[in-house]
């Protein structure tokens, strides 16, 4: 669909085609997404401009008069929405259900628009046009106003990191091109995209009417009081800051590319910077060094590359490059790392399950990875942080996501295409979610080391699960320790730091001069409190097993965490089960009074009032028992970081 | 430091997708159907993987009615990229000479062109197929995807694509599902012409104004390429200048009368144009909505 009809572009078309050749060659190109409600006449939108912009050709337009007859809702007059909407089974509904791509030149420039939908259940379809769009055009029906749909199309705008947006307030006609009503949407907005934030640098709002065609071309005699530009106008001259191509070198390799065994190059898109023979350069995640050598081109070989251009390097030195590596520009490498946070979109009808083995593509890289409960979820039309357990079809939020091995990466906001992600399903590969990092979590995998305060948090990120103490009471004999131990090696398999504190490697050491009068019991606890506090700063998940029959002291060692971190676990067994048990011979010792001051025979034991976590250790099997710790923890957090 | 031209940006784009779908595929293949979008598309394979070949065969899914000059330049491609040509034709429409004249377009199509295809892609077990088709071409093309799946019978289903964001293409399948990989997918008509000026690449030269045979049927001109052609009673071909906007099956491709035998002045004209290339490609008109049809049976 190329007729260029503007009288200029027909007198050097006629004149000197070579001229009119090169011209167009040289035109920039501006890719456009176009967001709306159902009915806000985004498909007569982009149909009038076609038309004005003369991108129609006859039998295209005879078509249009022809369907605008039999199926249109213009009367006599052409339905420009049947231009757009292509689909048969949309023309049956009287909706666009997909992403289109238009594309049409004018004089200056050359455009390729995407029309997304405007409904609910299709936002992913407007993510996906958004994601390689350079301005947006959000439809607003001037009889509406701002809704819902307005304020989900401006974030997801931001989300993706748009930075120039047109508010086309549509329909003007239909309230007598009011310049009031037009005023206080323009106000309306502005004060929305002020309290949005995010990538949005660039408003203009312009008053249309898509059915009528004002502003569409050239200033509508119907809004005198509008001083701005025409829409088309607007397209062919809006700025768009410039590409990457002043930002580091970044090609991941796509293709290793060996003919012969004399020749090995690396293919693969430049999504940043721009490279030169001699240039040094590191190739990640290996961080190995080398030059470029040559850049190899069917033309024969290139003095440069630039951000854009697809490439193929030879590199001075023979190391070892596989796909989904990316060659960087020495200085300023990539950061590697495998675990994100990261804002994701979820496309898919079955919700995001935190933890299950996704797959996830990032540039050249399929790998497997999982998505953590999100730290929340952003609700797209009052933008509050909202608490989730998951994320449901066309839902945004904030989780972490966690890689099977590191890979180079940019934050997306310095670099979209190094900072981007999609979740596939391993079973039916559908496309799940797509979505955006922010920064590595395991900054120690950083090769720009930043400086952190390590502290509780930052060691529990690292460690990817919280800290606490599993405080186990109970009669000697209860049966603390062998639950204990189960506990700490089934936290071992799931990867958690753990130790265990018991009278073995504390009364024979640390403990050693205390006795068991009620005096040095209470400082033995004391002690074992302390030990377990610094070992919870340091990130650990301490499992300790004494009897500590004092309330006042299982207090002291509760009260030196904070909340949650204290997990009081009362293995309770009758005095007169242990007493048969008796594994040890503790109890039959005491009862013959060689033992003083043990407990439940000449010493009291205070049972807790209220345990997190209360243990029948006469009816339940200590592996049973075992699980239904892990069971707490997991449903408390406890063995995940965030 | 430079910026890319739009040209450039499209060429970068499509090699782009060409190694992408290469290096995440087994059997990838291309189709070649010898038009100018094709010499254009096999032109940027072999810059894609310059100095290898082209890591996949040609495959023309032939219907026996081309125009001889297809034939020849056909021959040359596959001479001149070194790479292996599969030629594919239906037997079965062998065997019951399907030809547009006795069993009109939409049977002869159906049967050379979509059942063909589907046999080929069996027959080689090709995974992933590369084809020319623009999104500026037509209405139900705009929305395709650039990596299109297709289920294990070949179909597309266009309310279940699946979302492409920024460059990240998403090729897992399971075994006998199959991708159509569109690396044109944003060019336009000007575009293709501007690129195979610039790049001279070579094109059949039925693109460009000759005095050729041609007769008049139902308003539109036929070549009358061979002796096959079943001319009706009194009709005696009449020699024109002539070229063709698209090039299929010579009995279905329409030609206009034209002087512009060089590229610069085609652009020219078709710059200057009123009507659609597809308008000259007979198989559209048969239904409204008829390429959606057609896809979703499994044409390309």
């Amino acid at each position: 669909m190329n007729a260029a009809a503007s009288a200029t572009d027909r007198a050097l078309i006629e004149g000197d085609i070579e001229q009119y050749l090169r011209t167009h060659e040289n035109k920039s190109l501006l890719r456009f997404i176009t967001c709306g409600s159902v009915d806000d006449g985004k498909s007569t939108l982009i149909g009038h401009l076609l038309y004005k912009a003369k991108a129609l050709l006859d039998d295209q337009l005879s078509t249009l008069a022809a369907d605008s007859r039999r199926i249109g809702t213009q009367g006599d007059e052409l339905d420009f929405a049947l231009l757009v909407d292509g689909l048969s089974a949309e023309r049956e509904q009287g909706i666009t259900i997909d992403v289109a791509y238009r594309f049409f030149s004018t004089d200056k420039r050359k455009f390729i628009v995407a029309d997304t939908p405007g409904h609910e259940q299709y936002t992913r379809n407007m993510v996906t046009g958004a994601s390689t769009a350079d301005l947006a055009i959000i439809l607003i029906d001037a009889r509406k106003g701002m809704l819902t749909q307005t304020r989900r199309h401006s974030y997801l705008t931001s989300l993706v990191g748009i930075r120039h947006v047109v508010l086309a307030v549509n329909k003007l006609d239909l309230v007598g091109y009011s310049q009031q009503k037009f005023a206080e949407i323009e106000r309306e907005y502005r004060a929305f995209i002020a309290r949005l934030g995010g990538s949005i640098r660039q408003v203009t709002c312009i008053p249309l009417s898509a059915l009528r065609g004002d502003n569409i071309v050239a200033s509508s005699a119907n809004t005198p009081w509008y001083r701005g530009p025409s829409l088309l106008d607007f397209l062919e001259s809006v700025q768009i800051a410039s590409d990457s191509t002043s930002a580091p070198l970044r090609m991941p390799v796509q293709w290793v590319n060996r003919p012969n065994l004399d020749f090995r190059g690396f293919s693969g898109r430049l999504l940043g910077g721009s490279v030169k023979p001699g240039d040094t350069v590191r190739v990640l995640p290996s961080g190995k060094i080398s030059s470029v050598e040559r850049i190899v081109d069917f033309d024969g070989d290139k003095a440069e590359a630039v951000n854009g251009e697809s490439v193929t390097l030879v590199l001075a030195d023979e190391i070892d490059i596989s796909r989904g590596d990316v060659i960087c520009a020495a200085q300023e490498p990539a950061g590697v790392a495998d675990q994100f946070e990261t804002t994701v979109v979820w496309f898919d009808e079955t919700p995001m399950l935190p933890g299950r083995a996704y797959l996830v593509k990032l540039g050249a890289s399929t790998l497997g990875g999982k998505l953590s409960k999100p730290k929340y979820a952003v609700d797209v039309n009052t933008l509050d942080h909202v608490a989730a357990a998951t994320l449901d079809l066309n839902e945004v939020g904030v989780c972490t996501l966690t890689l099977d091995r590191a890979v180079p990466f940019d934050a997306y906001a310095d670099n979209r295409d190094m900072g981007s992600f999609i979740v596939i399903d391993r079973l039916t590969n559908r496309t799940l979610a797509a979505g955006t990092l922010h920064f590595a979590l395991r900054r120690s995998q950083n090769i720009h080391w930043q400086a952190l305060e390590v502290d509780k948090a930052a060691r529990a990120r690292l460690n990817g699960h919280r800290p606490c103490v599993l405080w186990f009471t109970g009669l000697s004999g209860s049966g603390k320790s062998t639950i204990a131990n189960l506990v700490e090696r089934k936290l071992h398999t799931f990867g958690v730091r753990t130790y265990l504190l018991d009278g073995d490697n504390v009364r024979h050491g640390l403990n050693k001069d205390l006795g068991f009068t009620a005096a040095d019991r209470v400082e033995n606890i004391r002690r074992i409190g302390e030990v377990a506090k610094l070992m919870v700063d340091a990130g650990l998940v301490v499992l300790t097993a004494f009897i500590s029959p004092f309330q006042s002291e299982r207090k002291l060692a509760r009260d030196m965490l904070p909340d949650g971190e204290f997990v009081e676990i009362f293995v309770d067994a009758p005095l007169a089960i242990v007493e048969r048990r008796d594994p040890k011979g503790l109890y039959k010792k005491a009862r013959r009074g060689e033992l003083k001051n043990f407990t439940g025979i000449d010493s009291p034991y205070e049972a807790p009032a209220s345990p997190e976590l209360h243990i029948d250790a006469e009816k339940l099997d200590a592996d049973v028992a075992a699980e239904r710790i892990i069971a707490y923890l997991h449903a408390h957090d406890l063995l995940t970081h965030a | 430091m430079h910026s890319l031209t739009s040209l450039q940006r499209l060429e970068a784009e499509s090699i782009d997708i060409l190694r992408e779908a290469v290096a995440e595929s087994e059997r990838p293949v291309m189709l070649y159907s010898i038009g100018k979008d094709s010499q254009v598309m096999l032109h940027l394979a072999r810059k894609a993987f310059f100095p290898s070949r082209p890591p996949f065969p040609l495959l023309h899914v032939d219907t026996t009615w081309k125009f001889r000059d297809m034939y020849a330049m056909r021959e040359r491609a596959a001479r001149e990229s070194g790479m292996d040509l599969i030629v594919h034709k239906n037997p079965e429409a062998e065997a019951l000479g399907i030809n547009p004249f006795t069993h009109g377009s939409a049977k002869h199509t159906d049967m050379w062109k979509t059942q063909g295809l589907k046999q080929a892609l069996d027959l080689h077990r090709f995974d992933l197929a590369f084809g020319g088709a623009r999104r500026d071409e037509e209405k139900s093309r705009a929305k395709e995807r650039v990596f299109s799946f297709r289920s294990a019978q070949h179909q597309w289903d266009p309310k279940n694509q699946r979302p492409e964001l920024w460059r990240l293409y998403n090729t897992r399948k399971n075994p006998g599902e199959s991708i159509r990989v569109f690396p044109l997918s944003n060019w336009t008509e000007l575009d293709i012409w501007q690129y195979i000026h610039r790049e001279s690449i070579p094109i059949v030269p039925l693109y460009l104004a000759a005095e050729r045979p041609v007769v008049e049927r139902d308003g539109v001109l036929i070549m009358v390429d061979d002796e096959r052609f079943p001319l009706r009673l009194g009709e005696i071909p009449k020699h024109k200048s002539v070229r063709f906007r698209t090039l299929g099956c010579y009995p279905l491709s329409g030609a206009i009368e034209s002087d512009a035998n060089t590229l610069p002045a085609i652009i020219r004209e078709m710059l200057l144009a009123t009507t659609t290339e597809r308008q000259g490609r007979l198989i559209d008109h048969d239904s409204s909505a008829s390429m959606e049809k057609k896809k979703a049976e499994g044409y390309f």
